[in-house]
């Protein structure tokens, strides 16, 4: 008797402290404050604002989520937070200008574009050890790697192209022109593609990772809404890897793209500017952070509803979420 | 990869005399332009080297005195030629007109006179900066969404004066303002100002402006900066003064940020050790119009790039948030204009909302193709 009550006792005391501490967290650069605003995805509440230096625009977790990298462009550094105590651990010296960045999936290297220098910065992410430099085309932004570590492509905004590094040698191996100004690269979750978004250019280019060259363009169109509006950035895959979800700038919504026929299904109407969101980790619900209304709006997935908006800072940027 | 052509991008120039900053304060600035094309030259080797093109700035720019067509032919012997011309129409024209230059490309990017757009456009000329009936569209659609239709101009006496009033005029029939009175400032510029003669500039200027009738705003046409800075506050009655001075429509302007600007704004510093002007930034959107046409179309004889920039494959970008291109009807580039010239942040940037158009509203600026005046062969 003693012992199963014992033994129920310690279940329930394990019970107790298996809970997770820390619901889904959801970071959001904000441009023009020089803050992230941390919001509890679970009640949508804002938990903190933690200051960081000038010009936060990239925002993005560790694969173990252990760190927060936020890419300060006025300030030239890149503020790594820890995760638990939410506040600056550390700096890494990223180069000057750096706008975004993408991390390996081991985890061990960052990859920095650094607008201003035309250059990507590769480093240890432990050490802060630069390990190489890549020059690029002019004013680097996009960063993506692929999901087998073998590349990383960068996008030059005002060159029109993007930049493929083998991640082995640290050269360039293809140079892909697309359309103006790219803003992101993304390879899709199994490796098979990789997509670019062309912003005044308006259109997204499905790039062949076997020949690094276009196979598809997919354009837009919105009745009422004038075509230069349509402006494609960031670009967001499902848990499943069907649909993107794709932030289209001043037309003020989220295009929904079906991944294997690369056709538009669904735009859904979000606050102003979206540039950057991230999907849930259960990919249920989708985070989009509205550059001029200073919101985030959720969307649910499988609805693809625009639920509610969360006020954050001005001129919110990009969306990290740690579950 | 291996360069397969070098292109040679002439800066064609003559060092004009240009009203001084009226204050001690403002540095003249005399490398206006030509900064903006050694920025350009530099991006389009850094962009030129992933596809095999190099580009080499030819910076010809001669003296007050010289003749700059003589310079232009000798150019134009080594053969067909891109030329970023930075000239006054006379030259310019005189520059396109000769037989050698016929499969040469000229980028306007430093006169905003009107009949270079209409009777005497050219097959080989293209027009980066904007002109002076798209400036005042610009202002006039702001000042209308704001409902202050009523303008009361005030302009110098001179032929390019005349000429800027003529599409104020214009744009208030396009758009409906009214305007309500049109007074010469003919006073002797400058001299009162200086030296503690305020008092004298400030019971000056309302006198000036005292007889007109009702209106919303002042509009001021004074090119050679002789007057126009001292309207602002010493008008008779208050009111927004808008045109060469106050609230300007411009191509660029410092206080702009907007679509990657700051790239812009950051790199010509950089380059030049001073801020941009507006001559930077057409400079270098005319080199990047070439050389982007060079690169993208694949084609190095400039009668080939021409083709495709004229083009709907051609799509210029310059950070003003959409694709600019070229109107086949007057080779004018068609482009979104900014309001400023003197607040810390743009007033705005035209085309306004709620102007309408069938293909494309930037072209409710300036002349569309029904009213043209140009016949390109």
């Amino acid at each position: 008797m003693t012992r199963i009550i014992l033994a129920a006792a310690s279940a329930v005391a394990l019970l107790f402290f298996a809970a997770p501490a820390f619901a889904t967290t959801i970071f959001v650069s904000n441009e023009k404050d020089n803050t992230i605003t941390v919001v509890n995805a679970d009640t949508l509440e804002v938990v903190k604002t933690i200051k960081v230096s000038r010009r936060p625009r990239g925002i993005m977790l560790s694969p173990d989520f252990k760190e927060l990298f936020v890419a300060a462009g006025d300030g030239d550094i890149m503020d790594v937070i820890d995760t638990k105590t939410l506040e600056k651990s550390r700096e890494l010296e990223s180069g000057p200008d750096p706008e975004l960045m993408a991390i390996d999936p081991a985890g061990k290297v960052i990859y920095i574009a650094n607008e201003d220098d035309s250059l990507v910065t590769i480093m240890d992410i432990k050490s802060g050890d630069v390990l190489g430099e890549v020059p690029v085309g002019v004013e680097p932004e996009g960063m993506g790697v692929s999901p087998d570590g073998k590349f990383t492509v960068a996008t030059s905004e005002s060159t029109s192209m993007a930049h493929v590094i083998d991640n082995t040698t640290m050269k360039l191996i293809a140079n892909v022109l697309v359309d103006s100004r790219p803003r992101e690269a993304k390879f899709t979750p199994d490796g098979k593609e990789l997509w670019v978004s062309s912003e005044v250019g308006g259109t997204i280019s499905v790039i062949d990772p076997k020949t690094w060259k276009v196979v598809k363009k997919i354009t837009f169109e919105v009745p009422g809404v004038r075509p230069e509006q349509l402006q494609p950035v960031g670009m967001d895959f499902t848990k499943d890897g069907k649909e993107v979800f794709v932030a289209l700038g001043p037309a003020n919504r989220v295009a929904v793209i079906d991944t294997a026929t690369k056709e538009v299904k669904n735009y859904i109407l979000v606050g102003q500017r979206p540039w950057h969101g991230e999907m849930g980790p259960d990919g249920k619900k989708y985070y989009v952070a509205n550059g001029l209304t200073n919101d985030l709006t959720v969307i649910d997935v499988e609805s693809q509803k625009a639920e509610k908006s969360v006020p954050v800072g001005r001129l919110p940027w990009g969306v990290a979420i740690m579950p | 990869m291996p360069i397969k052509a070098t292109v040679p991008i002439v800066y064609l120039g003559k060092q004009y005399e240009e009203p001084l900053p009226l204050s001690y304060a403002e540095k003249p600035i005399f490398d206006k332009g030509i900064q903006g094309a050694r920025l350009i030259a530099k991006e389009a080797n850094q962009a030129g080297r992933f596809v095999g093109y190099a580009f080499d700035l030819v910076e010809a720019i001669v003296p007050a005195n010289a003749d700059v067509v003589a310079k232009a032919k000798e150019i134009l012997a080594k053969g067909d030629a891109f030329i970023i011309a930075d000239l006054e129409p006379k030259d310019l024209l005189a520059v396109a007109d000769l037989p050698e230059a016929k499969n040469s490309i000229l980028v306007n990017i430093r006169s905003n006179k009107e009949a270079l757009r209409q009777e005497q456009c050219r097959p080989n000329v293209f027009h980066i900066l904007p002109d002076w009936a798209m400036r005042a569209d610009a202002l006039a659609q702001y000042l209308i969404w704001k409902k202050w239709p009523r303008w009361f101009i005030v302009r110098g006496d001179t032929p390019a004066d005349k000429e800027y009033v003529e599409q104020i005029k214009r744009a208030a029939k396009r758009f409906g303002g009214k305007i309500v009175a049109e007074k010469v400032y003919d006073l002797p510029p400058g001299a009162r100002n200086t030296d503690s003669g305020y008092q004298q500039v400030q019971a000056q200027i309302p006198m000036v402006t005292e007889s007109a009738p009702e209106h919303d705003v002042v509009w001021v046409a004074n090119i050679d900066e002789g007057f126009g800075d001292y309207i602002a506050y010493r008008t008779y009655l208050p009111r927004p003064v808008v045109g060469t001075q106050g609230l300007q429509a411009l191509a660029w302007d410092s206080s702009y940020t907007e679509y990657g600007a700051m790239h812009f704004q950051n790199g010509l510093p950089k380059l030049a050790k001073r801020r941009p002007v507006e001559r930077d930034y057409t400079a270098w959107l005319g080199g990047r119009a070439l050389t982007d046409g060079i690169m993208r179309s694949g084609e190095t004889a400039p009668a080939k790039v021409k083709e495709y920039l004229v083009s709907d494959k051609f799509k210029l970008e310059g950070f003003k948030g959409q694709a600019m291109s070229f109107r086949t009807w007057d080779h004018q580039l068609r482009q979104p204009i900014i309001l400023g010239g003197g607040t810390r942040v743009p007033v705005s940037v035209s085309p306004q909302e709620g102007f309408l158009h069938p293909t494309n509203v930037t072209d409710t600026l300036g002349f569309d193709q029904p009213e043209t005046k140009c016949k390109l062969p």
